[in-house]
């Protein structure tokens, strides 16, 4: 039995200006120990996904509309909020992107961490607080015995992180969900951050949803890829797989549009136009209208499925475009104007 | 030809095109934005048509009316509400719903010239001092600081021994009161926009001081600056209702809500008519006003609304 | 490189031992200083007509307080900027004002850059009408439709407002601004940080073409190593007020001298598994706290011309460094 196995999960927000799709079918499985990157740009529906399995969304507008989160074989979906209390935290924990807002400014991080412990576990306040300043140590912070008093401003954007990092850990959960936790930070923190969780992981055989915008960051750090578009899974595999023989034009773009990976004297490749509305119905493959290889004038089709390639390789192939076909830099594209939201 | 090929051709295509001024697009500033919500909010309209009505039925009202707010008849003094006189008289045979409107009319535009002189003080003080910062900040700010320390009352008192009683004397009294709380939200506004790029990118365009506050920083604090005016009339309102109730307000035969209410509670319970209209409309003007400012704040700054 | 006052008036923009230094004020009993933060500390550097000089450096580093010196929206402690000869350091707040038309700011925030409250019409007329006060009418308007096709807009939304854009086309109406008064140097500040993978490259090449196209002298500063790479001709890399290695971007990214900017090039992912896996790391320690405290003063860089075109630093480094094969 994995981990977590989410089956067709959809989440939707219902606005006044419409129903929002944010999140449609998405099914992932994890193993313990194991690492998935989640690869997205922003809307994608990515950080959505995650906060659909602790049941973060903010409920109404959002609305949860099918599917299975099974964590344990447990239904996560079916449980009562205080039940879901006891596992988010504890079994479960989650790292938000941005480290400056995600303490509160008026309090110790001793305070904070011992909260943190003391909401699970039954033990008294001396014990926590040397379980505090153990998990601080852990993370890397340097003189954490006297540290721990500090409050949040007296750190800098990085050891912010690891705070948040140790508090995330503190409980020795089976699952880690880590939100965009290195977009804030310097390439140098970035990879210190990194190597923490997955020490971590190495140690303790915690298992990590990674979510990002950043290939680089999923290459190495990520066993399993599922790149999201429009809410949807279009992709997903190992990491070599979706790396070395990605299928989806949405992939094959987002890889090509890497500056790092590209001459000095060309023009960077650039996608075109912008995402879908998630508030209206998408006809066919949601990247069709961006697809820069498309074989057909237009597509209103059915939606197209999931399916397997190989070896747990998966492509929502919509047959409409032609996938051997390389992707070539389009030199004049930064002409064209981008659509408005 | 490529499909993205297509796109940036017919992108292009449509640049170049020459465009007639009715293809402009008409866009929508956050103000337009801002009324659309407003709209939608029910409490918030329906208090601004009373608003509305009131104000047109005191300014409307007399001119329509068979009366004459001075005329006495004292064969008729004191009678209750009727057929020919629908709000009853006052004790000197005064028709009390042309009482009434007058008074509405002096009652609001003590509240809303007050409003404004604070508006207009307070607006282009704390921007100056915000904008400016440092010693001239420091200096600017302190005065306010003493003159809020200053007992308002005594403040009247003194302006009105010494200048005499006037109506003018009254906005003065009410504007240099209120305008105080205005320039500390406006400097407060002021200092957190100044931090914002946008400033920054008008400094390094060379635009004078001048344009810089009145362009770029005044717009962006109007919001609040608004909820606040809109709140602050009601409160001006009760000052002046106060100020007359004390006998420091408008003179007789001259009359505001305030007049009117102090005279109704003298004779409370022998002519309860004479202090329940004027005090119906005055709380009635009260509370749309608090309405709407509320809803205005929801309006102008969504993201403290609930949804 | 700080030479006779006749050599440093040859180069386009030039800076002499610029400073910029905060006070942190005086504890409120004792009247001890509390020290002085130097956030930019003895730069000196060229940079030659058309050229992209692109900054490099962690948060903090003082890139963005030297990009804001250089602007003169903060003025130097001390040293010199000259731009096409003029000393822009000596003139009056008056003099600068007028001379501000000839050096523009690309923001990083295309959210915060922009007046809400005004149309893109009202903020491009606004900006043009700096150069040209006397532009009026049809001739304002044609010349604002000018300025947004350049930038890849479409000029049928001139009079829409900022918040009706997306993330990338506010970042090209900020661009059209800051080219709006026709200067020679444009300084961009992270342009691109806050954009999405694919709105960046095209931002990236509009950029880039831009400087091509009117010739733009331009400081592009970021603490992305790979976008820097892409865009600029010369890079300087900053470590703690200082520039600390600087040289073609070539020579930078393939052959960095200096272990802080091995570092920094080591910590780059890669976007290939593989490599990732195999990459040797440079790690460093965290800063001392405190560290940039002027109590321990830290001795004014000398750069080194290790091969022609190419310094480096040879301050001492003060973070503890060591090698990791794989983490």
């Amino acid at each position: 039995m994995p981990l977590l196995d989410v089956r067709n999960l959809s989440t939707s927000f219902h606005l006044r200006s419409g129903i929002v799709r944010a999140a449609q079918n998405i099914s992932l499985t994890l193993e313990k120990g194991e690492t998935l990157g989640i690869v997205g740009e922003s809307g994608s529906g990515k950080s959505v996904t995650c906060y659909s399995i602790l049941q973060l969304i903010p409920q109404p507008p959002g609305r949860i509309e099918s599917g299975e989160v099974l964590f344990e074989g447990r239904d996560l979906l079916k449980l009562s909020e205080s039940e879901m209390r006891s596992i988010r935290g504890k079994r479960i924990s989650m790292i938000f992107q941005d480290p400056m807002t995600s303490l509160n400014p008026y309090l110790r991080i001793s305070t904070q961490l011992i909260e943190a412990i003391r909401v699970h576990d039954n033990m008294d306040e001396d014990a926590a607080l040397k379980k505090a300043i153990t998990a601080l140590e852990e993370v890397g912070i340097p003189d954490a015995a006297s540290r721990v008093r500090s409050y949040p401003h007296e750190f800098s954007g990085g050891m912010r992180q690891r705070v948040m990092i140790a508090m995330a850990l503190v409980n020795d959960p089976d699952l880690l969900i880590a939100d965009e936790p290195t977009t804030a930070l310097d390439v140098t923190v970035q990879a210190q951050v990194l190597d923490i969780i997955k020490e971590r992981q190495r140690r303790l055989g915690t298992a990590v949803i990674l979510v990002t915008h950043d290939l680089g960051v999923v290459a190495g750090t990520c066993d399993k890829v599922q790149v999201m578009y429009a809410g949807q899974v279009v992709e997903s595999g190992t990491t070599d797989q979706v790396f070395y023989n990605p299928q989806h034009a949405y992939t094959r773009s987002l890889q090509k549009a890497i500056p790092s990976l590209q001459a000095k004297n060309e023009a960077l490749y650039t996608i075109a136009g912008t995402p879908p509305d998630l508030s209206k119905p998408v006809l066919g493959c949601a990247f069709y209208p961006r697809c820069p290889f498309p074989k057909v004038k237009d597509q209103d089709g059915p939606a197209p499925e999931l399916t397997e390639l190989s070896g747990g390789h998966c492509v929502r192939d919509c047959g409409y475009c032609d996938r051997t076909k390389p992707i070539e830099t389009v030199l004049a594209q930064d002409v064209v104007a981008e659509e408005t939201p | 030809m490529s499909r993205t090929a297509d796109i940036v051709s017919a992108t292009e295509e449509r640049l170049s095109a020459p465009l007639a001024v009715e293809e402009f697009e008409k866009g929508s500033s956050l103000w337009d934005d801002a009324w659309h919500r407003l709209k939608r909010n029910r409490l918030a309209m329906i208090s601004l048509f009373l608003f509305i009505a009131i104000v047109l039925f005191c300014v409307v009202g007399p001119l329509l009316s068979p009366y004459d707010g001075e005329q006495q008849d004292l064969l008729k003094g004191a009678q209750g509400p009727s057929g020919e006189h629908w709000f009853g008289t006052d004790t000197l045979g005064r028709d009390l719903m042309v009482r009434t409107m007058e008074g509405g009319r002096i009652s609001l535009l003590v509240g809303m010239v007050a409003t404004f002189v604070a508006l207009m003080i307070g607006v282009v003080y704390g921007a100056t001092a915000g904008y400016l910062g440092g010693k001239v900040d420091a200096v600017m700010m302190r005065i306010v600081d003493t003159l809020y320390a200053l007992p308002f009352t005594i403040f009247v008192i003194l302006l009105m021994v010494a200048f005499g009683r006037s109506l003018w004397l009254i906005f003065v009294a009410i504007g240099a009161v209120e305008w105080l709380s205005m320039a500390r939200i406006v400097r407060a506004g002021v200092i957190g926009l100044k931090k914002q790029e946008f400033v920054e990118a008008a400094v390094s365009l060379g635009y004078s001081h001048t344009r810089i506050i009145l362009r770029h920083l005044i717009p962006n604090v109007l919001g609040p600056v608004i909820v606040i005016a809109t709140l602050t009339v009601p409160a001006v309102m009760l000052l002046e209702a106060f100020l007359s109730f004390l006998g420091l307000g408008v003179q007789p035969p001259n009359a505001s809500w305030g007049v009117l209410i102090n005279e109704g509670q003298q004779n409370m319970e022998i002519f309860p008519w004479l202090l329940m209209f004027p005090a119906f409309f005055f709380a009635l003007t009260l509370f749309s006003l608090n309405f709407l400012g509320d809803g205005l704040r929801d309006a102008l700054d969504p993201k403290s609304a609930k949804d | 490189m700080s030479s006779a006052q006749t050599d440093l008036r040859e180069d386009f923009l030039v800076l002499d031992n610029v400073t910029q230094h905060f006070d942190l004020g005086r504890h409120l009993f004792s009247r001890k200083s509390k020290g002085v933060v130097k956030a930019v500390d003895g730069i000196s550097l060229t940079i030659k007509q058309g050229e992209i000089l692109g900054i490099v450096g962690e948060s903090g580093c003082g890139k963005t307080t030297l990009s804001r010196t250089i602007m003169q929206l903060l003025r130097p402690t001390s040293g010199q900027i000259f731009l096409e000869g003029k000393e822009l350091s000596a003139l009056s707040d008056a003099d600068i004002r007028a001379e501000r038309i000839n050096f523009q700011m690309i923001f990083q925030d295309p959210y915060a850059s922009l007046n809400p409250r005004l149309t893109v019409f009202t903020t491009l007329s606004e900006a043009i009408g700096r150069r040209h006060p006397d532009l009026r009418g049809e001739d304002l308007r044609a010349r604002v439709i000018e300025l947004m096709r350049t930038v890849g807009l479409n000029p049928a939304q001139m009079n829409r407002y900022p918040h009706e854009f997306s993330g990338g086309q506010r970042q090209r109406v900020a661009i059209a601004r800051a080219l709006a008064p026709e200067p020679k140097l444009v300084i961009a500040d992270e342009p691109v940080s806050a954009l999405d993978v694919s709105i960046q490259s095209q931002i990236l090449n509009l950029l880039k073409r831009l400087s091509s196209e009117m010739g733009l002298t331009m400081i592009f500063v970021s603490h992305d190593l790979s976008v820097v790479r892409y865009i600029a001709d010369r890079i300087a890399v900053m470590y703690r007020g200082q520039i600390i290695e600087m040289g073609t971007a070539e020579a930078i990214v393939d052959d960095p001298r200096h272990i802080y900017t091995q570092a920094l090039m080591s910590a780059i992912p890669q976007p290939d598994p593989k490599l990732e896996r195999e990459r040797e790391r440079i790690l460093l320690e965290d800063e001392p706290p405190g560290a940039r405290k002027a109590e321990d003063d830290l001795e004014v860089a000398e750069l080194e011309e290790v091969v022609p075109g190419h310094f480096v630093s040879t301050r001492s480094f003060d973070r503890r460094v060591k090698v990791a094969a794989d983490a």
